[in-house]
């Protein structure tokens, strides 16, 4: 089982916020599904190597040359608030 | 004709016995007619995006994406009001394979949000509907393109399949889904959900366009690091080939408890079809089967945790206004712009990832997934191919499993083995049930066997109509 307070710390590093309604369904929810996958630990998984991908997964590179980039222009399209050349946000530390 | 699958169409125009232009015409007036009845659009070109300089054997012949699938210069939402504004400004590698080719594309189909989703309700913007009964989901989370390909709104779309979102919806609404192997198709301009999970692949109304479709989309791609490096094949290579000898596996574990009966009797009937044609049946087991759901929801989540934090509000997406300092600013953009089950899905992987719970979730699940390659694999030394529904029930009613996200799961606990193992599959329609909604049967083989899975598959459709029934609208 989890508990609310639990949710509401999960809530916070997913950045997500709840009202206290959302995270009373939330904690039933979640706790349904864990309940359900929790039957994994009757599988014993001693020595076995954790899978990341289906098929052999090796690093892949390229040359280091210089290809087709977007424009500033085309990087820009989408932000919701720019100066010059940055992504403009609020205010990160201190006071106002 | 607007039920004239798309290979039949290449034809009749390489004969000159209609033009390019009547092609289009039929599937805009059929839209016209059921489109506001099933719903399957959120952005219906009324000029179909083309390269006028693309070419093939397909050119003309129109088609239709799934809207998480980028296409510069078009809105991309991806089913979520997070990114109902956001414009691509780069192509993905299948768009600009299929605008190469020549396809004019209609519009962008609907899908549950972020592909999380069985039914197509999980969509910001509104769900589409059953083209067979349209009080039913078609399906998710590629929902929106079956639903399109089943109405005669497309010849053929494309979806996306992480745990089975092009092949369930498929067969809710009785047509052709093929999720090819991991690999296969480049992902480069695909909307991440669970990057080792994502493949996108053809929905279609024969085996024969599928395998065309697909040969249309496949191929390396540098952009994309888990593509694969294989030459050119053309996947209708083995189409009409005998398939006398070959070996059919059923997994016991895959008709059991939870199966409705009228589609174990469909799935019966179907095996039955193909022992007639000369393959071999025989009964088989996966007894670590019953793990894959808990695994496939602890590993997608997880790793749709990490995609989906991109989303904060800063470079593209939704906003809010009401924030004023940076952690506000993520924290509301996020919570005003994800749904519901976006945000279940972000917390049980944000869950499963954290401090403490590692181990016991993300790493176990890991683990049990290399427990079923290695069964899976064990199975091919013996089978050519696996056979089981491609869901345990056919279309489910609007609601009906809305409140209760655990049972919606549960749907989805056939198809979900073949993208944690990698392979591919195809769901194909083997018939109706009483209340005349579309039963689908699941064909999988060994990675790279998409040729073979069209060989049999075709085999069945070619001994069977289902294929040539479609929905009253």
């Amino acid at each position: 089982m989890i508990s609310t307070e639990s949710i509401k710390h999960i809530a916070r590093l997913s950045r997500l916020s709840f009202s206290e309604a959302e995270i009373e369904q939330f904690t039933e929810q979640l706790g349904a599904i864990l309940n359900y996958v929790d039957q994994l630990a009757e599988l014993d998984t001693t020595g076995v190597k954790p899978a990341s991908h289906a098929l052999p997964a090796i690093n892949v590179f390229r040359d280091d040359t210089v290809l087709h980039s977007l424009s500033q222009a085309q990087i820009f399209m989408n932000a919701p608030e720019t100066e010059e050349a940055y992504f403009k946000v609020p205010q990160i530390m201190g006071d106002k | 004709m607007f039920y004239t699958p798309a290979s039949t169409w290449s034809q009749m125009l390489k004969m000159g016995e209609i033009q390019p232009s009547d092609i289009i015409h039929i599937y805009q007036k059929r839209s016209e007619v059921v489109e506001k009845q099933i719903k399957g659009f959120l952005n219906y070109f009324e000029t179909p995006v083309r390269l006028n300089s693309g070419q093939s054997d397909f050119q003309d012949i129109p088609i239709v994406f799934k809207d998480n699938i980028c296409l510069a210069g078009y809105p991309t939402t991806c089913g979520s009001r997070i990114l109902a504004e956001f414009v691509p400004p780069y192509q993905a590698t299948v768009s600009q394979k299929v605008l190469n080719a020549g396809l004019p594309i209609l519009g962008k189909a609907n899908m549950d949000e972020f592909a999380m989703g069985s039914s197509n309700e999980n969509s910001a913007f509104h769900p589409s509907l059953n083209p067979w009964d349209l009080e039913r989901v078609p399906g998710g989370s590629s929902g929106g393109s079956a639903a399109l390909v089943a109405a005669g709104s497309t010849p053929w779309a494309l979806g996306s399949d992480t745990g089975g979102s092009i092949r369930q919806p498929a067969a809710f609404c009785g047509v052709v889904g093929m999720k090819p192997t991991y690999g296969r198709v480049s992902r480069f301009g695909l909307v991440a959900y669970a990057s080792s999970l994502d493949q996108i692949g053809p929905l279609t109304l024969t085996v024969r366009d599928n395998a065309q479709l697909l040969n249309v989309i496949a191929g390396h791609d540098s952009a994309d690091s888990t593509s694969l490096k294989l030459p050119a094949e053309d996947f209708g290579r083995d189409l009409g080939k005998d398939i006398r000898g070959l070996k059919i596996g059923v997994p016991r574990e895959m008709l059991a408890e939870g199966v409705d009966p009228e589609v174990r009797t469909a799935i019966e009937k179907a095996l039955g079809v193909f022992e007639s044609q000369g393959a071999i049946i025989a009964e088989t087991s996966l007894p670590r089967l019953k793990y894959a759901l808990a695994a496939y929801y602890l590993i997608a989540t997880s790793e749709a945790s990490s995609n989906l934090a991109r989303f904060d509000g800063v470079r593209y997406g939704h906003r809010s206004a009401r924030a004023s300092n940076l952690v506000e600013m993520y924290t509301q953009s996020r919570s005003e712009g994800f749904g519901d089950e976006v945000k279940r899905r972000i917390m049980l992987g944000t869950y499963s990832l954290s401090s403490g719970y590692y181990d016991a979730y993300y790493k176990k699940a890991q683990q049990v997934r290399t427990l079923l390659i290695q069964d899976f694999q064990a199975q091919f030394e013996t089978f050519d191919f696996l056979i089981s529904p491609t869901s345990p029930i056919t279309a489910f009613r609007l609601g009906e499993k809305q409140q209760d996200p655990l049972s919606m799961y549960l749907t989805d606990i056939l198809t979900v083995p073949v993208n944690l193992v990698g392979i591919p599959a195809l769901s194909l329609p083997c018939g109706f049930d009483s209340q005349n909604l579309p039963i689908g049967l699941q064909i999988m083989a060994k990675p790279l066997a998409e040729a073979a899975i069209y060989q049999l598959a075709q085999a069945y459709e070619s001994a069977t109509d289902w294929h040539m029934r479609h929905p009253e609208l």
